[in-house]
């Protein structure tokens, strides 16, 4: 301690010990469950840099950085002017690191003495040889702390560095670890573009980065991250503020742009990332048809995989030579248009009774009947109909005279599911600038209200199911021909509840927010039973769902790309003091204001 | 002629009467405004006619037909538009779309035009913008210009009262039901309200009926006063009789202490 207190001066040594500890424990915490759920075992097969760092490590060695970072970052004494960055924080860092490590520590001792196999599965000697790297506990123990140590002084030295070094060390990072977990995407992109010899030079034999490219490729991205520092979020800023006509001409630009790449980089994408996109695509469809139930008109459907299910049914029924009762073998355009009438039907069915109750009720009466269209087709009682378990194959693709669409041929299923998802976004865009918007609108504020001011709340609320209801389908139907045959599993309550997901972190109620959290979500982490980018992270991804959700409901309870609307509406005390700042009066009067009289809170 | 004639209305909920007996009557063009002490049932009075409460007993006329059992929406429809005492706008749509959203019961397109954007839906939306602009600017500077884009919560609490009666236009009544228009606001904004409603009849032919309890606006402004007590109607006619009733008084203020 003495020696400690010679090098360092007094105020390095003047921490704030709860935030310490705190931070201290959640580390060692998040660093033992980590451990416990077998992601580091699991992932150590997958190499990142050839020979001399797997995944399995990458996902345990960020937990101290971001630990010591965010630890650094934290200010708990609020309305205080914050203090000055420096070697204090640095200190705060290390401390913290080496408590996870100490809980790393403790979990070995623990792994080495007690067998605890049979509650928690991944408690095996393959996790202890992982963590001592067989080199004997002490070793580890020892390893484990300094090195979590010098990880969470490195977290905490983000803090302190300048802007600049952070975001090139930022960008570097995580660029090489997402070049390094995309292998298989980026290989099938260089194929598509002819860039073989790219992917062959930047990655080794057997999977990972190669120290050197390793080298390069991170040399590279810092030149560039330091070169463009600042402009992007310019360019971002600018956007924001445009209005009016200039904005709506930027937006104009980048939907072209956004158009342009849906329809010409599937030419030269591979048969996995096409696939990747045919099922961002099914899910995008979903999702968009949720967004107007639950983001337009506040609708909380938790069973709208039913009308995924209808969808798919119907068309596996009508196209399919082995539709066991009844199988008229239509094209598929044809029935279509059953389709949408059928959809329509269940969705007036489905809402009728559960139209008239709100908020959970709503939610938890839509869950059971999306179990309930589940377990009907699965049934003995329909089996004879719908075939049962056994569902219903050959599906047929799609006939279109030039072409056919079916799921050998990822990429044109994609372009008939982008058909759709243009069709779902015209409608939500058109739809939400229309009498029946507003009224959607006015009932997610205040239903009795909306009732009072002579909006007919019981056709609005259905018009929005059933608009949901068939676009949902239309996705169903995609489905089908895509992978030829239905399957009462493909329709689990998992669905409802990831396109939920998908709809809440994208952005409620916005189409830009879907769309970019479908991608981010179905694209890079995987749908409920097809694998995205990440496909080392299959095993986890729902569990890495459940924090991402959690961590949206803490920080950013309006989605990625939030709605002009929703975000106000979450933040309205910031959007009246913007206001204020900006020198207008928000309708406060002269008079009003001579007179004293003072704003109010509306609730 | 009888605008909203209503005969014997009764309410209870459980054991409580909250209105019983009674007997109200407006005619077209009229101003009527209807006081009492706290928990009188003026409320509950104006629930069972906008249809958010339905009555245990009685009848009520709207034009001659029965209102009685009809949804809010319907109501609304057939022309009576209320406002809430405590004020309850759509927070967070902006001001020209909480007039915009009370047109609904007015006007037609649904689906169809809206994704085929036909001529009769553009016409339509043109229509309920405009009419919402007018509307709008009949209260003067307040509501109108970048006002019109901004969310009703970032709205003075005056200003939310009139928006509220607003949005009341909006849905194109016969009958208008304001209850408490001018509670909270300073003696200014209420000399100001107080014109406006007298000039919501001769300009905008709306007959009114107001729950008030600040004497000198239902002074200046109404034709005939209805006091309600315990759900009872203890009184009626001009403001003058009514004041001097003691019966009212008593409601009011009491017993005086010799009378015991």
């Amino acid at each position: 301690m003495s020696a400690a207190a010679a090098l360092l001066p007094s105020s390095a040594l003047h921490q704030d010990w709860r935030k310490v500890f705190r931070w201290g424990l959640i580390c060692g915490g998040s660093l033992i469950a980590l451990c416990l759920v077998g992601m580091p075992v699991e992932l150590d097969r997958r190499e990142i840099v050839e020979r001399y760092l797997s995944l399995g490590y990458v996902s345990v060695l960020l937990v101290p950085i971001c630990a010591g970072w965010v630890a650094a970052t934290q200010i708990v004494l609020e309305g205080f002017e914050s203090r000055k960055q420096g070697l204090y924080d640095l200190v705060t860092g290390l401390l913290v690191g080496v408590l996870g490590g100490g809980g790393l520590s403790l979990l070995m001792v623990a792994l080495d003495s007690w067998n605890l196999r049979d509650p928690l599965v991944n408690w095996s000697p393959k996790l202890l040889r992982f963590l001592t790297y067989e080199n004997g506990m002490g070793f580890g123990a020892g390893a484990w702390i300094i090195t979590c140590g010098v990880l969470g002084l490195a977290g905490a030295s983000l803090h302190v560095v300048p802007r600049v070094v952070r975001r090139v060390v930022a960008i570097v990072l995580m660029g090489l670890l997402a070049l390094s977990v995309l292998e298989s995407a980026v290989s099938d992109l260089s194929e598509g573009f002819r860039l073989e010899w790219l992917a062959d030079l930047i990655y080794a034999k057997k999977g990972g980065l190669t120290l050197t490219s390793a080298l390069v490729v991170g040399i590279v991205m810092a030149v560039v991250a330091a070169l463009t520092d600042g402009r992007v979020k310019a360019v971002t800023n600018r956007y924001r503020e445009m209005e009016g006509m200039e904005r709506q001409k930027a937006s104009i630009v980048l939907f072209a742009v956004v158009a342009v790449l849906c329809i010409v980089l599937p030419i030269f994408l591979g048969k996995i990332m096409n696939e990747l996109l045919a099922n961002v695509g099914i899910f995008l469809l979903l999702a968009l048809g949720l967004n107007i139930v639950v983001g337009l008109a506040g609708l909380l459907d938790l069973g709208y995989v039913a009308f995924f299910a209808v969808g798919g049914y119907t068309t596996a029924v009508l196209t399919s030579p082995n539709s066991p009762w009844f199988a008229p073998e239509l094209h598929f355009g044809v029935s279509l248009i059953f389709v949408v009438i059928f959809a329509a039907i269940v969705g007036l069915i489905i809402g009728a009774p559960v139209i008239r109750m709100r908020g959970d009720y709503l939610a938890i009466v839509t869950l059971g009947f999306g179990e309930i269209i589940r377990l009907l087709f699965m049934s003995d009682w329909l089996g004879p109909y719908f075939g049962g378990a056994q569902g219903i194959t050959n599906v047929p693709g799609v006939d279109l005279g030039f072409a056919t669409v079916k799921g050998t041929d990822p990429r044109s299923v994609f372009y008939l599911v982008l058909f759709f998802c243009v069709i779902a976004i015209y409608v939500s865009w058109r739809l939400q600038a229309s009498r029946l918007g507003r009224a959607w609108m006015a009932i997610r504020e205040d239903e009795q209200v909306a009732e009072a001011m002579g909006i007919n709340t019981v056709s609005a609320k259905l018009m929005a199911f059933v608009v949901g209801a068939v676009l949902a389908a239309f996705s169903g139907a995609v489905l089908a021909a895509k992978v030829g045959s239905i399957f009462p599993t493909s329709f689990m309550i998992l669905v409802s509840i990831i396109i939920l997901v998908v709809v809440i972190v994208g952005g409620m109620g916005n189409i830009a927010g879907v769309l970019v959290g479908s991608v981010v979500l179905i694209g890079v982490l995987g749908g409920p039973k097809q694998p995205g980018l990440l496909q080392e992270f299959q095993n986890f991804k729902l569990l890495i769902y459940g924090i991402l959700l959690v961590f949206m409901m803490l920080k950013r309870p309006e989605g990625l790309v939030p709605s002009a609307r929703r975000s106000r509406e979450l933040h309205q005390d910031e959007f009246l003091q913007d206001a204020w700042l900006k020198g207008d009066k928000l309708g406060i009067d002269d008079d009003e204001i001579e007179t004293g009289h003072v704003e109010e809170e509306s609730r | 002629m009888r605008l909203l004639e209503i005969k014997d209305l009764q309410i209870t909920f459980g054991g409580l009467d909250a209105l019983s007996g009674l007997n109200f009557h407006i005619d077209k063009g009229e101003i009527v405004s209807v006081i009492g002490p706290n928990g009188a049932g003026k409320t509950t009075f104006f629930n069972a006619i906008s249809g958010l409460v339905t009555p245990t007993d009685g009848d009520m006329f709207f034009e001659g037909e029965s209102i009685v059992g009809l949804d809010p929406s319907t109501v609304t429809s057939l022309g009576i538009a209320r406002t809430f005492q405590n004020v309850r706008l759509f927070p967070n749509m902006t001001i020209l779309e909480n007039v915009m959203v009370a047109q609904h019961c007015r006007t037609r397109q649904l689906l169809y035009g809206a994704l085929f954007q036909t001529r009769a839906f553009k016409q339509e939306e043109r229509e309920i913008r405009e009419r919402a602009e007018e509307i709008l600017g009949f209260f003067g500077h307040r509501l109108v210009g970048y006002r019109m884009d901004q969310p009703a919560f970032a709205l003075s609490y005056a200003n939310r009262r009139r928006l509220e009666i607003a949005r009341a236009m909006a849905t194109q009544p016969q009958l208008l039901l304001l209850d408490e228009p001018v509670a909270g606001m300073n003696p200014i904004e209420t000399a100001e309200l107080t014109a406006l409603i007298g000039r919501l009849r001769s300009e905008w032919g709306f007959t009114i009926v107001m729950i008030e309890h600040d004497m000198k606006v239902v002074k200046d402004v109404s034709d005939r006063v209805v006091v309600l007590d315990h759900g009872v109607p203890i009184a009626q006619g001009s403001y003058d009789e009514v004041s001097n009733n003691p019966d009212v008084v008593e409601a009011y203020l009491g017993r005086p202490v010799e009378a015991r």
